[in-house]
């Protein structure tokens, strides 16, 4: 059972990864256009190439 | 001068939200070029990705955007530009491509983009949703059966997670609780604090005492299904609020003022009485006064239901809310703000809204009964426990069991869910509930009052008589109707249009505001206009008349244009069993007239304003639930006094305040379905309510005989909380 030592920490700290990266989408607006990130993802604009 | 909402029908009934942006765009005037770099435009025709594509393609083309983001939830578009890009060159871009652009004035729309409640909710939903799944998978281990030392380090690291994860989230549920308790009233929020915080308390308390039962995860559960369900109810009322702020936007409260000669640009508010101020043609009269200078006709139909254009000249006068037909008026102000008829009669409204706040929406009432209920029962547990065991540990044990177990987990979502999903189909349809509680209301309704003018009908008319006359005829008054802006004279070309005719050709063509138009065919003299004008006798129906030459004048009569879907809406509701009256301000034989060609035979005519509010209140003196449908100032004070109402988006702004629903569309057909769904929506939440209550008759016991474990606890509150919600979604 000593290897809950380490589990237990590496779950939680990877759910904290995800709870930061929330965090972090809803400060930056990710969640503004939820219709439109729906179309936007099957959109073929940039495919090729990042946009600059 | 404020501008006349005129909304287009739109292409798709995607694009229903866009008479709201159109008119605030329109009120700004074109003037804006972005000093700041960043121009808002709104664009009700886009819809779908290729939309997105096009629209931001076109933008990055033009010279000087750097960036263009669509919003297709707000069907807007962001851009930032290098100073000096001018709004209406984007918008001649866009409609270049075939997309309707309107500016946006950001200023009155910054309140609206960042939504920090609605943040903040979110922020705690994500916190307790983290936390939960964290001690739900530490509780799984105990479930199965971690005992002894494993069991209590499981325990000490889901209070570790738990308690500052409670502390944060359930802060709206202690705040709105506590506010409750400091007026000495019970809301719903009460027994959920006490149940987050017992169950808290308790688990550490047994942590403590290596106890074998910890609820972490039931309190934190609850905290997230609780926090969905008003994260859900928030979005709802910000969709619904920023629509109605987009609407209000369009009616800019501007007005010219005339100072030493020449035109100022100032808020209406600043406008006293004697001011000397402009009125173009198409504005409406943004204050009561007399008129100085020019001639027109004006447009009453917002304040009395009259459909005819009444003729005013010098010495004439005008009350604020009334538009400006034809040529440009110069008005002396007589009384301004809160002096002018507008606002005498908004504060009608202001009455007669006091009366409906009383009403108590089904979550208030299931709160009622539900508060007292749980603690009772909870107090109750305790009690009997500790007499029959004299056990303390255990007593509260059970108590606090009884308080997760009933604790309002399916409750809080059963109305939420439900007016999400109903509010999301309506809009979608072109119907924005403005009010949280309208479903319910409109569920009742049995009785529908319209309005007439601007709510069955819109604008201009439908000329009735064109086969009495002849062809040249037809051409000539083709030729004269098409310069003038007047909406009956857009009403006759549109009319004649449509019958393939092409203008006679006239010359010298010369509009005479408040009168008519002249010009020169084959060297005589004709002139299409009011009746006086030409010579004629004016007869009871709107008319417009034609005189050539010398000989005796012709008339062009008018019906009242019917709004697209009316008939069927009339139907519509009569098919569901409701009765349908009439009221209207205008005269008694237009609106039998009106009132036949619809087939209604519950109609008043020439009513004044109190006596609709009065009307709509007999009805519901008699036990009627009254659905008022109206748009003018003499209608406000009835759309406040009946159960449940609603104005189209062309309604005068004290119309739409007063309103629960307002109609985005042009089409009236939607009526029918959305007291439909109403009526769905209802059923379900009372649907979810017994499901509630089917879960709490079957686990109290359970709880109250003290055999309730936390893993059971976490199994009931789970399984009613996603029944509610499957069951909400049969609505969309």
């Amino acid at each position: 059972m000593e290897i809950l030592v380490y589990l237990i920490p590496a779950s939680l700290f990877l759910g904290g990864l995800g709870l930061i990266a929330f965090f972090w989408a809803l400060r930056n607006n990710q969640f503004d256009d939820p219709e439109g990130d729906r179309h936007r993802v099957l959109n073929s604009d940039w495919d090729d190439e990042p946009k600059p | 001068m404020s501008e006349i909402i005129r909304p287009r029908p739109s292409a798709c009934p995607a694009c229903i939200a866009a008479p709201a942006a159109e008119q605030a765009a329109r009120a700004r005037g074109g003037d804006a070029t972005s000093e700041e770099g960043g121009i808002m435009l709104s664009l009700p025709t886009v819809h779908c990705g290729a939309c997105i594509s096009a629209v931001e393609r076109r933008l990055l083309q033009f010279p000087g955007v750097r960036e263009a983001r669509v919003n297709l939830s707000l069907k807007r578009v962001t851009v930032d530009t290098d100073p000096g890009v001018r709004a209406e060159d984007l918008i001649a871009a866009l409609a270049e491509i075939g997309y309707e652009a309107h500016e946006l004035d950001a200023s009155t729309l910054a309140a609206t983009t960042v939504d920090r409640e609605g943040r903040e909710l979110l922020m705690r939903l994500g916190v307790s949703g983290f936390a939960m799944m964290n001690v739900m998978m530490l509780s799984f281990a105990v479930w199965a059966g971690a005992a002894d030392a494993t069991r209590d380090l499981f325990h000490w690291i889901s209070a570790l997670i738990s308690l500052p994860a409670i502390a944060f989230s359930a802060q709206p549920f202690f705040r709105n609780a506590m506010s409750a308790l400091r007026v000495r009233r019970l809301n719903m929020d009460v027994p959920i604090s006490l149940a987050i915080v017992l169950a808290a308390g308790i688990s550490l308390y047994e942590t403590t005492q290596s106890g074998r039962h910890a609820y972490f995860d039931a309190a934190l559960s609850l905290t997230f299904f609780l926090l969905a369900g008003r994260y859900l109810d928030h979005r709802t009322r910000v969709v619904a609020r920023s629509a109605a702020q987009e609407l209000a936007a369009l009616e800019v409260p501007r007005a010219l003022r005339i100072e030493d000669g020449e035109e100022h640009r100032v808020p209406v508010s600043e406008l006293v009485a004697g001011d000397l101020i402009r009125v173009r043609p198409g504005g409406r009269m943004p204050a009561d006064g007399i008129v100085v200078e020019g001639e027109s006709e004006i447009d009453r139909s917002l304040l009395t239901g009259e459909t005819s254009p009444v003729f005013v000249g010098p010495d004439s006068e005008v009350s604020a809310g009334e538009v400006n037909l034809t040529g440009p008026l110069t008005l002396k102000v007589t009384a301004a703000g809160e002096d002018s008829s507008l606002h005498r009669l908004a504060d009608l409204v202001a009455v007669a809204e006091s009366t409906k706040n009383r009403y108590t929406s089904l979550a208030e009432r299931a709160a009622r009964i539900y508060a007292p209920g749980v603690h009772l029962l909870a107090a109750l547990a305790f009690v009997g426990w500790y007499v029959a065991t004299l056990d303390l540990r255990l007593s509260i044990n059970i108590a606090v069991s009884v308080l997760i177990i009933t604790c309002p987990c399916a409750l809080g979502l059963a109305v939420p869910a439900v007016v999400t999903a109903a509010s999301g189909r309506l809009f979608r349809r072109g119907m924005l509930i403005k009010s949280s509680t309208a479903l319910e209301r409109l569920a009742d309704v049995d009785t529908v009052v319209f309005d007439k003018t601007g709510t069955l009908t819109e604008g201009g008319g439908e000329p009735v008589n064109l086969e009495r006359h002849d062809k040249e005829t037809l051409r000539i008054a083709l030729a004269l109707a098409g310069v003038s802006s007047h909406p009956l004279s857009q009403a006759l070309a549109e009319a004649l249009q449509a019958r393939g005719l092409t203008p006679a050709e006239v010359t010298d063509i010369t509009e005479l505001p408040g009168h008519g138009v002249s010009g020169r065919w084959q060297g005589r003299k004709v002139r299409l206009g009011r009746a006086e004008w030409v010579g004629a006798v004016p007869g009871e129906t709107t008319s417009a008349w034609l005189q050539i030459g010398q000989n005796a004048p012709v008339s062009f009569a008018f019906r009242d244009h019917l709004r697209k879907g009316a008939r069927e809406a009339i139907a519509a509701l009569r098919a569901q069993g409701l009765e349908v009256h009439l009221i209207s301000g205008d005269t008694a034989p237009a609106v039998a007239r009106f009132a036949e060609t619809i087939g209604m035979d519950n109609w008043k005519a020439a009513v004044l304003p109190e006596e609709k509010a009065a009307f709509v209140a007999g009805l519901t003196k008699k036990g009627r639930r009254v659905l008022m449908v109206g748009d003018g100032l003499n209608d406000t004070a009835a759309l406040a006094a009946a159960h449940v109402s609603i104005s189209p988006a062309t309604a005068l702004d004290a119309a739409r305040v007063a309103s629960d629903i307002v109609m985005l569309g042009n089409d009236l057909s939607p009526l029918g379905e959305t007291l439909d769904t109403a009526r769905r929506a209802k059923a379900r939440i009372k649907e979810n309510f017994d499901i509630a209550t089917l879960y709490n008759m079957i686990a109290v016991p359970v709880a109250l005989a003290g055999m309730a474990t936390p893993l059971a606890a976490a199994l009931a509150m789970s399984a009613s909380s996603i029944t509610v919600s499957l069951n909400a979604l049969r609505v969309r």
